[in-house]
C-alpha cells in the first residue's frame, strides 16, 4: 500500500461521513467482511471497516457488542480460543494477516496491544521492556537496548518517573505507571499499531488524564484503535468513532459527527443514555 | 424520543425546556403590551411592561444556572447537547426581547399624549406580525420542528420590509410637521426595536434547527431587503 503521511493526514481531517470514510485511500489497516463466531454463536456480523493510520479510532458499544472481539482479531488473538472462527479479510500492508503464512508473532510485534489491567511481567523496569526487542533480536549490543528501553520510557512519558530505578520489580509500581510500563513495553518493538482494550478502566482520573494525554502524543506515530467503555474518553481521545451493537457497525465516523450529530438512531440512543 | 435511563436527565431537560417557553411566553406578552399601551396611551400598562423584565432576567440566570449544572453532571450528548446548547442560546435572544419590549414601553411613557393615533397606530400594526414571529418560532421549539423554525427565518424578510415603510411614514409625519419630530423620534427606535426582535427571532428559529437537525442555517442564504436606515 504506498502511502505517505500527508496525504493520509489531509484524508482524515477531510472526510466527514461513513461514505467518505469507506472512500479513505489510505487506511492502515482495512478490514473486509469480518465475521467471527464462538462455537454455534456468532459474535461479529459482516464487519467492513477501515481504520486510517496516524489516528486514534474509538470502538464503543454496550457490553457484549463485539468490540473487543473485533479489536483481537486485528493481531489474531482470537487464534489463541480455540472454538473461536474468524472469516473475511485484514489487510495491512498489502498483506491478509488471516493468511496462513502470516507469523502471528511477528505479527504481534507488529500490532502491539494493552489491556484493561496492567499485566508488567513479574521482572524488573528495564526486562519488562527489554523483553521484546531481545526475542525479536532488535538490539545488536547492550547500548542499543539500553538506548531502546530509554526511549520506549520517554514515549510514553514513564522515564523521568523510572530512571534511577530501572532495576525495581515493574509491579511495584502504580496502577497508572504499570499501564503506562505496558504501553512502553507495546512501543518498544516498534509495533505499526496498538491496540488498547479498556487501557483507564481501572485507573483513577489523574493517571487516566496522563494516559489519555499519552494516546494523543503516540498518535502522531502510530495508528491507535481503542476500546472503551467511556464515551467521553472515545470522544476525548480520537478522532474517528465506530459505534457496535450486536455484533454489527452500526455507524462509523468523525468522532465530532458521532458525538453532536449521529446519523443512525441506534447510535444516539446508545450515547445519550438511552439504551433500553 | 425515548426517555434516559436515568430519568432525572429527561426531567431536567424537560424542565429546561418548560422554562424558556415560560419565559417566552411572558416575553411575547410584553411585546404585545408594549405596543398596545403606545397605541392606547396607556401609560399604567407601560409601567407593569417594565416591571415585568425583572422577571425575565431571573428566568434567564435561573435557565443558565440549570444548564451549567446539567453539563457538569450529565456531559450531555448528541441531540441532548444540541438541546442544552441551543437552550443557553435561545434563553439570551429572550433576554434581549424582553429588554427591547421594556425599552419601547419605557418610551411609551414619555410620549407626548398630544401624539395623534395614526401615528402610534403604525407601532401597534407592525408589533403583530413581530409577536407571531416569536409565537410560531416557540412554537417550533416546543415541538422541535426544523421546518417551522426554517419558515419564521425566512418570514425575516416581511418585517424587515415593514420595518421600511413604518420608517418612511414617521418621516413623512416629522416632514410635514416638525412638532412631532420628538414623538417620531421615539417612534423610530420603538420600530426599531421591533425589527431587532424580528432578528432574534430568526436567531432562535437558526436555534431550533440546529438542535433539530445537527445542521446549521446559514445567514447569507435567508432572503433580505436592505434595511433602509442602512
Amino acid at each position: 500500500m504506498e502511502t505517505t503521511i500527508t496525504e493520509s493526514r489531509e484524508t482524515l481531517t477531510a472526510g466527514t461521513s461513513m461514505d467518505e470514510t469507506q472512500g479513505l485511500t489510505y487506511p492502515r489497516i482495512e478490514c473486509k467482511n469480518i465475521n467471527v463466531s464462538y462455537g454455534d454463536k456468532q459474535a461479529i456480523f459482516d464487519i467492513s471497516l477501515p481504520i486510517p493510520d496516524r489516528s486514534v479510532t474509538a470502538l464503543i458499544g454496550p457490553s457484549g457488542c463485539g468490540k473487543s472481539t473485533f479489536l483481537r482479531c486485528l493481531n489474531r488473538m482470537n487464534d489463541t480460543i480455540e472454538s473461536c472462527k474468524v472469516t473475511g479479510e485484514i489487510i495491512m500492508d498489502g498483506e491478509n494477516i488471516n493468511d496462513p503464512d502470516i507469523d502471528p508473532v511477528l505479527l504481534r510485534s507488529r500490532v502491539g496491544m494493552v489491556f484493561q489491567k496492567p499485566n508488567p511481567f513479574p521482572k524488573s523496569i528495564f526486562d519488562n521492556i527489554a523483553y521484546g526487542p531481545r526475542i525479536h533480536g532488535l538490539a545488536e549490543t547492550r547500548e542499543d537496548l539500553d538506548e531502546m528501553v530509554e526511549k520506549s520510557l520517554r514515549r510514553a512519558g514513564l522515564w523521568e518517573e523510572v530512571k534511577d530505578r530501572l532495576s525495581s520489580p515493574g509491579n511495584s509500581l502504580s496502577g497508572g505507571q504499570q499501564q503506562r510500563l505496558c504501553i512502553a513495553r507495546a512501543i518498544a518493538v516498534r509495533p505499526e499499531v496498538i491496540l488498547m482494550d479498556e487501557p483507564c478502566s481501572a485507573l483513577d482520573p489523574v493517571a487516566t488524564a496522563r494516559i489519555e494525554e499519552l494516546i494523543d502524543e503516540l498518535r502522531k506515530r502510530y495508528c491507535i484503535v481503542i476500546v472503551t467503555h467511556s464515551m467521553q474518553q472515545a470522544a476525548r481521545v480520537s478522532q474517528r468513532t465506530a459505534f457496535f451493537h450486536l455484533g454489527e457497525l452500526v455507524e462509523m465516523g468523525e468522532t465530532d459527527q458521532i458525538f453532536t450529530n449521529p446519523r443512525e438512531r441506534r447510535t444516539e440512543d446508545y450515547i445519550t443514555g438511552r439504551f433500553g | 424520543m425515548s426517555d434516559h435511563i436515568v430519568s432525572a436527565f429527561t426531567d431536567e431537560l424537560d424542565k429546561l425546556a418548560a422554562d424558556i417557553l415560560r419565559m417566552g411566553g411572558i416575553v411575547e406578552t410584553m411585546i404585545l403590551d408594549a405596543c398596545s399601551a403606545v397605541n392606547k396611551n396607556d401609560v399604567e400598562l407601560a409601567r407593569e411592561v417594565v416591571a415585568r423584565d425583572p422577571q425575565v432576567d431571573k428566568l434567564e440566570a435561573d435557565v443558565e444556572r440549570q444548564i451549567v449544572s446539567l453539563i457538569a453532571r450529565r456531559q450531555p450528548m448528541a441531540h441532548d447537547l444540541r438541546a442544552v446548547f441551543s437552550a443557553l442560546k435561545v434563553v439570551g435572544e429572550l433576554e434581549r426581547v424582553g429588554d427591547l419590549s421594556k425599552n419601547i414601553a419605557k418610551r411609551a411613557q414619555r410620549l407626548d399624549e398630544n401624539v395623534g393615533p395614526s401615528m402610534r397606530k403604525g407601532i401597534y400594526r407592525m408589533a403583530s406580525p413581530v409577536s407571531r414571529q416569536l409565537n410560531m418560532v416557540l412554537d417550533a421549539y416546543a415541538t422541535g420542528n426544523a421546518s417551522a423554525a426554517k419558515a419564521v427565518w425566512e418570514g425575516d424578510d416581511d418585517i424587515d420590509q415593514h420595518y421600511n415603510s413604518l420608517f418612511r411614514e414617521m418621516l413623512t409625519y416629522m416632514i410635514e410637521d416638525p412638532r412631532t419630530i420628538g414623538a417620531g423620534a421615539h417612534m423610530l427606535f420603538m420600530a426599531k426595536n421591533l425589527e431587532r426582535i424580528g432578528d432574534h427571532c430568526t436567531n432562535i428559529a437558526e436555534f431550533v434547527y440546529f438542535q433539530a437537525t445537527g445542521e446549521y442555517l446559514l445567514s447569507t442564504d435567508r432572503p433580505k431587503t436592505p434595511q433602509i436606515d442602512g
